[in-house]
């Protein structure tokens, strides 16, 4: 037997086509078929993880050296090995090697971690059929062509194509919660050759034991050629604004290292004009020094400058990604760790998918969140049902009997409503199960019977729970289902339509529509999620030909789906409204407030969801999105029917700008359709302009309501508005497989892991348990993380900028002969050792302002957006900090004494900066700022103390000691420490005294712990500004 | 297919996967320390106006009077300096100017000073030398510092560093390298003048140095024999020494590599213009002063060239306090950073009165 099959699948962004003939279990071809070249297809073993024993060190230094940074110092590192350099090969070979030890231990337990899953999901049993016995492997021993049995909750080993079920109609359901994230059942149904073949013995010619459930197919795809391997590996990588900021400070460093070393090589060979000054008596060439023809004077020249870059290139901190990297790893601990983020009822806690992110959750200016699951529950319950203008409300339910306002109906009325419920049991998606064990579902707590109805849609299984509650009747019914609007074709030939009711009432033309309409209207409005239900009778003769039309469309090879849309388009016409049913979602706790809480620290929320405007809309007021005195603008399809886009769009712009002046509040409500008009290039190409217009409007809105969504067009309005001119950073957030385009799309993905299966939470960069952990998420962890990792990239380029500026500006001093100022040992160790704890506990442990406070206090959050830590005022700021400390360092007066002299101020000075900045002591601060004091000393001691056999020079001996045993280098050391932090602390006085920075006024308020960032607004300015 | 991944693929080498174990239904509530939660004890200072004017005033109070106690000290010290270079064509050195290394006769000159206070405690001697780059890369490196340890491979051996000082007439010098080479080479005598008779005065040449050098650092070729002609065999003195390094001095403690003159030239200055100690004049009795005031005179040696290097030469007489040698600067800094501290706390304290109850009063607005 021979499967032929074409199959098309998405890989990233390529489309492949692939052709495959697979002869099933491993039979020898028919004599006669065209030659058959068997291919080799891999076998089913998953490898997601990157290295293996072997290649882990080759591969892993390769990924690194990669990066711009390592391979500077890399480069920088065969200078030095290469050409006659002023440092020894080890000062940047030994922090280079420390760097990439760390990264690759940390990346080598990462791999670690994967190998494990791995090899979890390799060694897995699976049953599959070899020359007709069932045998048991494991899954990775499978190959293309392998029959597989797979019993009833297992899960598929690899991508098979379905042959066979012990269901008798060869179907099976099947949920892919693990590839879409959709938790539904879905129906497969077998090959059609196939699927008599109820047992081994049919397909193999064996054995005929057959469990319950059980289905077969023959493995297609195998190993990481599955859909689901494919899709774990695209996913982009997002970065930071911190990130990028930081990248951007290092290309600054490397300009001004580069014209640093230009500028001491020319005036190296200006000062060495002079024969007596480049050669002196007492200080003369070697033979080969002196050659003079121009080719080797230009290589000279040109070792020269790489000298001065070698002796500088300490201004680029080595140690900076690592710490960063080691910063945000651990980092994410503590939201992880977070008791207060910690879900109860789910026993979840946040899940930090990606650390790479953190600080961007301080920088957020826009939360697009989803609607159903995010905002509210998703956890409906039946409300009410309006049949012909009578509303039966479940309260007044007593024994099963319904009771009604109207105490009188007539036949017709009774029919009707029989009719109603009729279409609410048939047009669904709502499965029932007996066994209830399998999470996602939602369960039916009634009395005595534990009957689970699962169903893509949670508005159904409220529906059906709450008709079951009226009628008792439904059990086990097998329904075939459709879309949204569902067809049931039945015996007696009616037709039941259910929908949302702007689809629904185009459709009717008969019915009390005005009845149900206000009905429905009053329900959307608060809050209520409603459907219509509508019915059609056809006669014989019409169902024949609807029958006709959709087989005919059914069997189109071309347009398939425009074809069945048209037919039923055709079919649904001239319906007869039956009611409307109310189903409420309710919103989740603390909503409400967490939406407050994110707008007083100036971000806009926008809700993006898939409902009607009106239910939607309900829902924003009750979250207070919008409030009472928030002025509406509608850019629905409504309006946009009224007048022209443009007019609407001119219109509202007006609106809004004329009154921005008052502190009005406005809220948007766009709608799917309008915004795809907006988004739709013109003809003449002016596309841009309806774009400009729509976001200038959006920017001076506080609230965007964006109804009738589909996911992709979610992912657009985040597109949009990442895209526009401001460049502001955007966090999606929501629940649902629709939601993980724009979950992806965003700067920040914050996925619940809620009742739509973990789709979102897997594609997610975090995943917290609900919406109202967000508000922690963002204005208390988001907002440390920043603080925390600005500072840190600040005080590197800080604390190198200190270290390296003595070293040009001694170059003025020593003939630009490119003489280092300070020894080996404290250049190697000054980046990896000396300095470098105090500060990743700080970027750890730093609390400016206590947890409590930032709650309490969202409006702190505006104080840091728009990357306010790392704007070039404050950069600069930093940098002529350094610039103003190494030259006090200098002004100092044997050779190695004086760098010593130098380098001791200089670790104490910028520990002190760091201590300075420190505004939450703990004992690890404690220890580790003070600890790493005494190691210099310690180690200083040490290095100076001893004639250490394995060095070939001995000039630091007793350096140090001399040092201290001299009066005036205490001295010096202690005015020098002064004079350096001076300036700091009075702009931090200053700063905190003038600046309006709502963080330093709540702390000088309330007597909380200092917060300095460099005063942006503040009436005096700063020393160096 | 369902697995649990959370190992995920990762570009660049970033971090992303977080190695929490993502299983579902187990509850994984996070332990409750102080240390998790960030809510560890900590001392949380404010640096406010108010706190930092107190310290402000007592830096201040504190290095003001540092300063003066430095400042008076440093001018107590007694300190006379001569240029000897003779570039002024008055100068009596003027005729040796253009000497080179080795004349003979080496060229001699007398100046006369007068002392116009006595110098009353020990007093330092020292030569000092401007616009001579001893921190020049070439320079400083080129020694060999196992050589000056007594290894006798590295004395046979010396180190590549030395080039171009390491090898003369096939021979390793001891001690190799451009710094020894250039060891400096003037003999300065000092004379008192009493109604024309001059009377020397002893010049102390040992306690020069540091004492780990010349004990530890530096030390003489080991052998069997104490006479240094025999451990230095095999090698040739330095290009622009008139004599070995074995006939440095007469006495044997202070002869070969342990000279503590050549350990003082061995330790390389920092700045182009620099002192080094080279002779002490110990106090006698406690009944006069080291050096009365009055006339001396200088009597130099002049060996050491450079005018080529457009240099210059001087010598150094200086008493020392518990603070080293004269250092106007250092007590002046001290009264200056002082001054503008006492000056901040004045000037934050106005501020904080002013401005101070206008902040605290501020609403903040939302």
């Amino acid at each position: 037997m021979t499967l032929s099959f074409f199959l098309s699948q998405c890989a990233g962004e390529e489309n492949w086509v692939d052709n495959r003939t697979i002869y099933v279990g491993h039979r020898e071809p028919p004599s006669g078929t065209e030659a058959y070249i068997p291919q080799r297809y891999p076998d089913n073993r998953i490898v997601s993880s990157k290295y293996t024993f072997w290649n882990f060190v080759p591969k892993n230094l390769f990924e690194q050296f990669r990066r711009i940074a390592n391979f500077y110092f890399l480069i920088i590192f065969l200078v030095q090995l290469i050409i006659d350099t002023p440092t020894s090969p080890v000062t940047s070979g030994l922090p280079l090697f420390f760097v990439i030890t760390v990264t690759a231990i940390k990346q080598g337990y990462e791999d670690w971690l994967r190998h494990k899953a791995d090899n979890a999901m390799n060694q897995c049993p699976v049953h599959f059929i070899q020359h007709g016995k069932l045998v048991r492997k494991q899954s990775r021993k499978l190959r293309v062509g392998d029959i597989v049995m797979v019993k009833e909750d297992e899960t598929f080993p690899c991508d098979l194509i379905f042959l066979s079920s012990s269901r008798g109609d060869g179907t099976c359901f099947v949920t892919t919660a693990s590839l879409d994230g959709e938790s539904s059942h879905k129906t497969y149904y077998a090959v059609q050759d196939t699927k008599a073949f109820h047992n081994e013995q049919d397909i193999d010619a064996l054995h005929a034991t057959i469990e319950f459930f059980l289905v077969s197919g023959v493995a297609i795809y195998t190993g990481m050629e599955t859909k689901m391997a494919l899709n774990y590996q695209s996913k982009s990588q997002k970065r930071s604004a911190v990130e990028k900021s930081m990248n951007v400070f290092l290309i600054v460093y490397l300009c001004i290292l580069i014209s640093k070393a230009i500028i001491n090589t020319a005036l190296k060979y200006v000062w060495q004009s002079d024969p007596f000054r480049d050669e002196p008596w007492y200080n003369q060439k070697t033979e080969s020094e002196r050659k003079r023809n121009l080719v080797w004077k230009i290589t000279v020249a040109f070792t020269d400058f790489l000298a001065f870059m070698v002796l500088f290139n300490y201004i680029i901190p080595v140690s900076m990604y690592v710490t960063v990297e080691m910063q945000k790893f651990l980092g994410s601990y503590f939201l992880t760790w977070d008791e207060e983020m910690f879900d109860e009822d789910t026993g979840e806690g946040p899940l930090v998918n990606t650390s790479d992110l953190n600080e961007e959750l301080g920088q957020v200016e826009y939360v697009f969140t989803d609607k159903t699951g995010t905002l509210t529950e998703n956890n409906m319950e039946f409300i009410e049902c309006c049949i012909e203008g009578h509303v039966y409300i479940p309260h007044v339910i007593c024994n099963g009997q319904i009771l009604h306002d109207y105490k009188t109906y007539d036949k017709r009325e009774k029919w009707r409503e029989e009719l109603f419920f009729r279409a609410l049991c048939l047009c669904h998606t709502v499965q029932v199960k007996e066994d209830d064990n399998i999470d996602g579902l939602k369960k039916a707590q009634l009395s005595g019977r534990s009957c689970v109805y699962i169903s893509s849609s949670p508005d159904e299984v409220a529906l059906v729970e709450g008709i079951q509650r009226y009628v008792c009747n439904l059990i086990k019914i097998n329904f075939n289902h459709f879309k949204l609007r569902i067809l049931s074709l039945l015996g007696d030939i009616f037709l039941f339509c259910k929908g949302a009711d702007s689809s629904i009432f185009p459709r009717v033309t008969e019915g009390k529509i005005d009845q149900i309409r206000s009905r429905v209207e009053r329900n959307a409005v608060e809050g209520l999620r409603t459907l219509c239900v509508a019915y059609k009778k056809f006669t014989r003769k019409e169902y024949d030909s609807v029958c006709k039309l959709l087989q005919n469309a059914k069997l189109a090879l071309h347009d398939r789906e425009k074809k069945l849309a048209e037919a039923y388009e055709q079919i649904e016409k001239d319906l007869i409204l039956l009611g409307a049913t109310a189903v409420e979602d309710q919103l989740q706790e603390k909503a409400a407030d967490t939406i407050e809480a994110l707008q007083k620290a100036g971000i806009k929320v926008w809700v993006l969801t898939g409902d009607k405007m009106e239910t939607a809309a309900a829902t924003c007021y009750a979250c207070k999105l919008f409030r009472r005195n928030t002025q509406l603008l509608e850019l629905t399809t409504k309006k946009i029917e009224e007048q022209s886009l443009h007019d609407v769009l001119f219109d509202l712009s007006k609106t809004v700008l004329k009154l921005s002046t008052d502190m009005q509040d406005y809220g948007l409500i766009i709608d799917g359709a309008a915004l795809s008009l907006i988004m739709k290039p013109r003809e003449d190409g002016s596309s841009g302009n309806y774009r400009e217009r729509f976001l200038e409007i959006c920017r001076n809105c506080s609230a965007v309501l964006c109804c009738r969504m589909a996911p992709l067009q979610k992912a657009q309005i985040v597109k949009l508005i990442k895209l526009s001119k401001e460049h502001p950073i955007t966090l999606a957030i929501g629940d649902g497989a629709n939601d993980v385009s724009m979950i992806l799309e965003a700067h920040v993905g914050i996925g619940i892991t809620g009742k739509e299966g973990r789709q979102a939470a897997r594609n997610s960069d975090y995943a917290i348990p609900k919406f109202k952990h967000l508000k922690k998420m963002l204005l208390v962890h988001g907002h440390f993380y920043y603080v925390r990792i600005s500072e840190l990239v600040q005080y590197f380029f800080y604390k190198n900028v200190c270290f390296i500026f003595p070293q040009f500006l001694y170059q003025f001093f020593c003939g630009f002969s490119q003489q280092p100022l300070y020894d080996t040992a404290y250049l190697t160790l000054y980046n990896i050792s000396f300095t470098s704890l105090p500060i990743l506990l700080y970027s750890l442990m730093e609390q400016h302002v206590s947890t409590e406070m930032l709650k309490r206090e969202p409006s702190l959050y505006r104080d840091i957006t728009k990357n306010a830590l790392l704007r070039w005022r404050v950069f600069i700021y930093w940098t002529f900090l350094g610039l103003f400390d190494a030259v006090v360092f200098f002004l100092m007066f044997g050779n190695w004494t004086f760098g010593t002299l130098v380098f001791t101020v200089l670790v104490f000075t910028v520990t002190l900066k760091l201590a300075l900045d420190t505004h939450y002591w703990t004992w690890i601060n404690h220890f580790v700022i003070w600890g790493s004091l005494l190691f210099y000393v310690i180690f200083s001691l040490l290095w100076g103390g001893i004639i250490w056999p394995f060095l070939n020079y001995q000039r630091m001996y007793y350096v140090f000691m001399q040092m201290l045993s001299s009066g005036p280098a205490w001295l010096s050391i202690i005015l020098l420490i002064t004079v350096s932090l001076l300036p700091d602390v009075l702009k931090k006085v200053l700063c905190r005294q003038f600046s309006n920075l709502k963080t330093l006024i709540s702390v000088r308020q309330l007597s909380m712990p200092l917060f300095c960032i460099p005063c942006m607004y503040k009436t005096i300015t700063d020393p160096f500004q | 297919m369902a697995v649990n991944y959370n190992a995920k693929e990762e570009a660049d080498g970033h971090p992303s996967g977080v190695g929490v174990p993502g299983g579902a239904g187990k509850s994984r509530k996070p332990d409750n320390t102080a240390f998790k939660q960030q809510r560890l004890p900590a001392w949380q200072p404010i640096l406010t106006a108010g706190t930092v004017l107190p310290a402000f005033f007592i830096i201040g109070l504190i290095f003001i009077p540092i300063g003066i106690g430095i400042f008076v000290t440093s001018n107590n010290i007694r300190e006379y300096e001569i240029d000897y270079t003779g570039t002024d064509s008055s100068s009596p050195c003027n005729k040796c100017l253009n000497v080179s290394w080795n004349s003979t006769p080496p060229c001699t000159c007398t100046i006369n000073f007068t002392l116009d206070q006595p110098f009353e405690t020990n007093v330092f001697m020292y030569y000092g030398l401007s616009n001579f780059y001893q921190n020049h890369r070439r320079y400083v490196k080129s020694r060999d510092d196992s050589q000056l340890n007594g290894d006798n491979n590295s004395l046979l051996h010396p180190s590549k560093e030395c080039e171009p000082y390491s090898m003369s007439e096939n021979k390793p010098i001891a001690p190799c390298g451009a710094i020894a080479n250039s060891m400096f080479n003037d003999t300065l005598e000092l004379f008192r003048i009493d109604n024309e008779t001059r009377t020397p005065i002893t010049l102390n040449k040992k306690g020069i140095a540091w004492w780990t050098d010349k004990n530890v650092k530096f030390r003489n070729p080991s052998g069997n024999t104490n006479n240094l002609t025999a451990l230095f065999q095999g090698t040739t003195k330095p290009v622009n020494w008139p004599k070995p390094v074995y006939m440095l001095d007469s006495e044997t403690d202070n002869n070969g590599f342990i000279n503590e003159d050549f350990i003082v030239w061995m330790r390389t200055a920092a700045l182009p213009t620099f002192r080094k100690l080279y002779r002490l004049i110990e106090r006698k009795n406690n009944l006069q002063p080291t050096l009365q005031a009055g006339k001396y005179s200088l009597d130099i040696t002049y060996n050491y060239p450079v005018h080529s290097f457009d240099g210059r030469k001087r010598m150094i007489l200086s008493t020392i306090s518990w603070m080293g040698g004269k250092n106007p600067f250092l007590g002046i800094a001290y009264i200056t950073v002082g001054s503008i501290c006492f000056f901040l706390g004045v000037v934050l304290l106005v501020i904080h009165h002013k401005y101070g109850n206008r902040n605290t009063s501020a609403d903040i607005p939302n």
